[in-house]
């Protein structure tokens, strides 16, 4: 982080790497046919590592300037034309699937028109400091380093050798990708884990509380099957039958409504068949001990009290 | 205490079984006590009440609030503990000496009667057919032949037609039909009911006292009802006349052929 244009050309340089691209990442809003959008802006150097994977339609960029790759997730099209600071970008190019780790989707433009947007997006205070070229700030600013390395050489060794001879940090894709299920996803996880949690209870508290009170209205009922000779187990079947039946119509709404409303979402939600099947364990459980309390009140019936008024 | 052997097996509902001269009593309560609370809150709700009915017969129990009315047809409803006294339904010993000798009082109650109500608290989500289904599958019959019998029975009350109609269709008069068919659906030879006619005006009234008529005779079946409704008095063989739990005089009815009975 923080680095400057040079960094790449010493990462080039440590044997092992085949080819380094500098990079800058910056999240950005944009308006678009009157809609808001929000875009994770990679700037990269076209000719070297780091730009766009396959596209599913389009061009990659071929002018150093104004063109753009952006995810189909933005809702974007080709040809499409987008402000981005100062500047007018036209969509050359498509990816799916490109989303960063906090949803947004991706969009590529080169390194240069990446640091003229951040510098035209920087705060004016700043923006005089760095048009001084003063205290250390520069136009040439960049994020990050990607480099490719030459088949069978270990990504630990040159990481290790960039970290110690550089003093810079290196992450390996491995590492990458266990950062960000670690730390990223796993933070938004445990955010989104908190959440669902808390509404789990809530509506357990509310299941268990419309048991209760179907219950409690079916007293007269309880008590005549008590009265008859029904055994408990019958009786407890039927409250847990009830439970169940309400689990079942809230959760076959509520999957029909994300299913139908998440593609509108403003970020990428990836629902997996896992997913779903966890879900309905757990409404299944929510409601088994929701339906607690209800049977515990259907079994203190007296079953006296059918008979008379 | 002469305990009379089991009637033979249990004959389909719409055979008449032959009228017996001197059946051993269906229901035959002792000497029967209970009392609520005890020291200075203690309530003597009954006092060694003893009473027997017979195989076709049709008995009130009739008194004021709180004579005990209730509280008798709970023990022989098999709901309520004795505090003493002993009680025989359909030939089998239940309660000796204010102990019960069965453990499962659910399932004797299943198996041997059949109550009806004021309301007739059928099961709002099951329709007439499965509401007296229901109580042949919880005795254990299959679901075909529950349903089969409920037919039956809800033909046999007079209310076939509505075999498919939930129990918030039904008039007062057909819900109570329905709930009569259910507390037959398992053949029992004791019927209770508690006020069965009180909801009802006195033309509908008439129709179920005489299904229940019929069914005492036809089943030869021991109803006991509880009721404070004077249109219908005259219906039963019997009224025992309960006051303070003590059992005060018991009037046989001369129109219906009653039998007079000693205390
Ligand atoms: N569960 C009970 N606890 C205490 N007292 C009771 C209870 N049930 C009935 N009693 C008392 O027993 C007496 C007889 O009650 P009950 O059998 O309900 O009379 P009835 O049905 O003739 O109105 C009343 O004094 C009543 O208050
Ligand atoms: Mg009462």
């Amino acid at each position: 982080m923080g680095g400057r244009g040079d960094t790449r050309e010493a990462i080039a340089r440590i044997a092992g790497v085949e080819a380094a691209g500098s990079l800058t990442y910056q999240t950005v809003e944009a308006e678009h046919a009157g809609r808001k959008l929000r875009l994770y802006v990679i700037g990269f150097e076209p000719t070297r590592p780091g730009g766009p994977p396959d596209l599913v339609a389009g061009r990659h960029i071929a002018r150093s300037h104004y063109e753009m790759v952006a995810d189909q997730a933005s809702g974007l099209t080709l040809g499409a034309r987008l402000r981005l600071g100062r500047s007018d970008f036209t969509v050359v190019g498509l990816t799916r699937n490109q989303v960063a780790s906090g949803g947004d989707p991706a969009t590529f433009i080169t390194l240069l028109d990446a640091q003229k947007l951040q510098f035209d997006l920087a705060p004016p205070a700043a923006r005089v400091q760095i048009a001084r070229g003063g205290g250390g700030a520069s136009r040439d600013t960049i994020n990050a380093v990607v480099a490719r390395l030459q088949s069978g050489t270990a990504p630990d060794t040159v990481a290790e050798a960039v970290r110690r001879w550089k003093h810079l940090s290196a992450i390996t894709q491995d590492g990458q990708e266990s950062i960000l299920t670690q730390s990223l996803v796993d933070r938004a996880r445990r955010q989104i884990g908190l959440f669902t949690s808390l509404l789990l209870i809530v509506s357990a508290v509310i299941i268990a509380l419309i048991i209760y009170t179907m219950t409690m209205e079916k007293l007269k009922q309880i008590a005549t099957l008590k009265l008859i000779g029904a055994p408990d187990r019958t009786i407890i079947g039927m409250i847990v039958q009830q439970a169940l039946a309400l689990g079942l119509i809230g959760f076959t709404i509520g999957a029909t409504l994300i299913f139908n409303i998440k593609d509108y979402f403003p970020r990428r939600v990836v629902l997996e068949p896992d997913n779903v099947l966890a879900l309905a364990g757990i409404v299944l459980v929510v409601c088994l001990l929701s339906s607690g309390l209800g049977v515990r009140a259907a079994l203190k019936v007296d079953p006296a009290t059918a008979l008379g008024g | 205490m002469a305990v009379a052997p089991r009637e033979s097996d249990a004959t389909a509902a719409e055979k008449p079984r032959a009228p017996t001269q001197q059946s051993a009593p269906l229901v035959q309560a002792v000497a029967i006590s209970k009392h609520f609370g005890e020291g200075e809150t203690r309530v003597d709700a009954l006092r060694e009440v003893s009473i027997d009915v017979n195989p076709g017969e049709v008995v009130a129990l009739l008194g004021p609030s709180g004579s005990g009315k209730t509280t008798l047809l709970n023990v022989i409803g098999c709901i309520l503990d004795p505090s003493a006294g002993s009680l025989s339904l359909d030939g089998e010993l239940v309660i000796e000496n204010g102990r019960w000798l069965r453990g499962n009082l659910r399932q004797l109650r299943l198996e041997k009667i059949g109550f009806i109500f004021q309301f007739h608290n059928l099961i709002p989500f099951l329709d007439a057919t499965d509401n007296v289904a229901l109580v042949r599958q919880l005795a254990g019959a299959d679901a075909a032949a529950s349903r089969a019998r409920a037919i039956e029975l809800l033909d046999y009350l007079e209310v076939g037609h509505r075999r498919a109609s939930m129990p918030a269709k039904l008039s007062g008069g057909e819900a109570q039909r329905v709930a009569i068919a259910r507390a037959l659906a398992n053949r029992p030879r004791i019927i209770l009911a508690d006020e069965p006619t009180a909801a009802l005006d006195s033309k509908r009234a008439s129709i179920v006292m005489d299904l229940l008529r019929k069914v005492a005779l036809e089943q030869q079946a021991a109803i006991i009802a509880v009721t404070h409704d004077d249109k219908i008095f005259d219906r039963f063989d019997r009224i025992y006349n309960l006051r303070d739990g003590r059992l005060d005089a018991v009037e046989a009815m001369p129109g219906i052929g009653g039998r007079r009975t000693g205390l």
